[in-house]
């Protein structure tokens, strides 16, 4: 899983039958001193979260799980809404 | 899953059996601005996406089988599940 940012909103009416309902975000995934770290992507929503909200991301087969039963292709999902960024404790933080 | 556009499609008229009746699009990785980066893939389509349109890929061996061939356990990577109507960024 990584810490990221969710930078915007992805809009697709034509989309695979199983995403149906489904939302898609950009995500800006960031380093454990939240700093930027490699380049903006596409992950689906599992859990609410918005616009400017720090997220964690799962990737990989698991990351369709939290839509289970429903057979959902993605290979990036937000499964946490980190409450803030005081809430990312690290004890090596450069800052 | 990384945003594309479609740049073009394969024919291969050898394939894997499991490949029957998809079809393979060239596509290129571009920017939520829109701006194309360097990495190209194939990916199956889902959707019905054509040439210069932009999209969603899947690039997971599950999710990409059974999003373009409703079965999973295909020897796919890469699925095109959505097209792009509009990006809004913050």
């Amino acid at each position: 899983m990584q810490i990221a940012r969710v930078i915007g909103t992805v809009v697709s009416t034509v989309k695979n039958g199983t995403l149906e309902g489904r939302k898609f975000l950009i995500v800006q995934t960031l380093d454990a001193d939240l700093k930027d770290k490699g380049k903006p992507m596409v992950a689906l929503d599992a859990v609410g979260a918005g616009v400017g909200e720090l997220v964690f991301w799962c990737r990989g087969k698991e990351a369709s799980f939290p839509f289970k039963r429903d057979e959902t292709p993605t290979d990036c999902t937000i499964v946490g809404i980190i409450d803030s960024e005081d809430h990312v404790r690290n004890i090596n933080s450069k800052n | 899953m990384l945003i594309a556009r479609v740049i073009g499609n394969v024919v291969a008229s050898q394939k894997n059996q499991r490949y029957e009746g998809t079809r393979s699009m060239l596509c290129r990785q571009i920017t939520p601005e829109g701006e194309d980066m360097d990495y190209t893939c194939i990916a199956l389509d889902s959707v019905g996406a054509g040439e210069g349109e932009v999209v969603i890929i899947a690039q997971e061996g599950w999710s990409a089988s059974t999003a373009a061939t409703g079965k999973p356990g295909a020897a796919i990577d890469s699925a095109i599940v959505g097209i792009v109507d509009y990006i809004d960024l913050l």
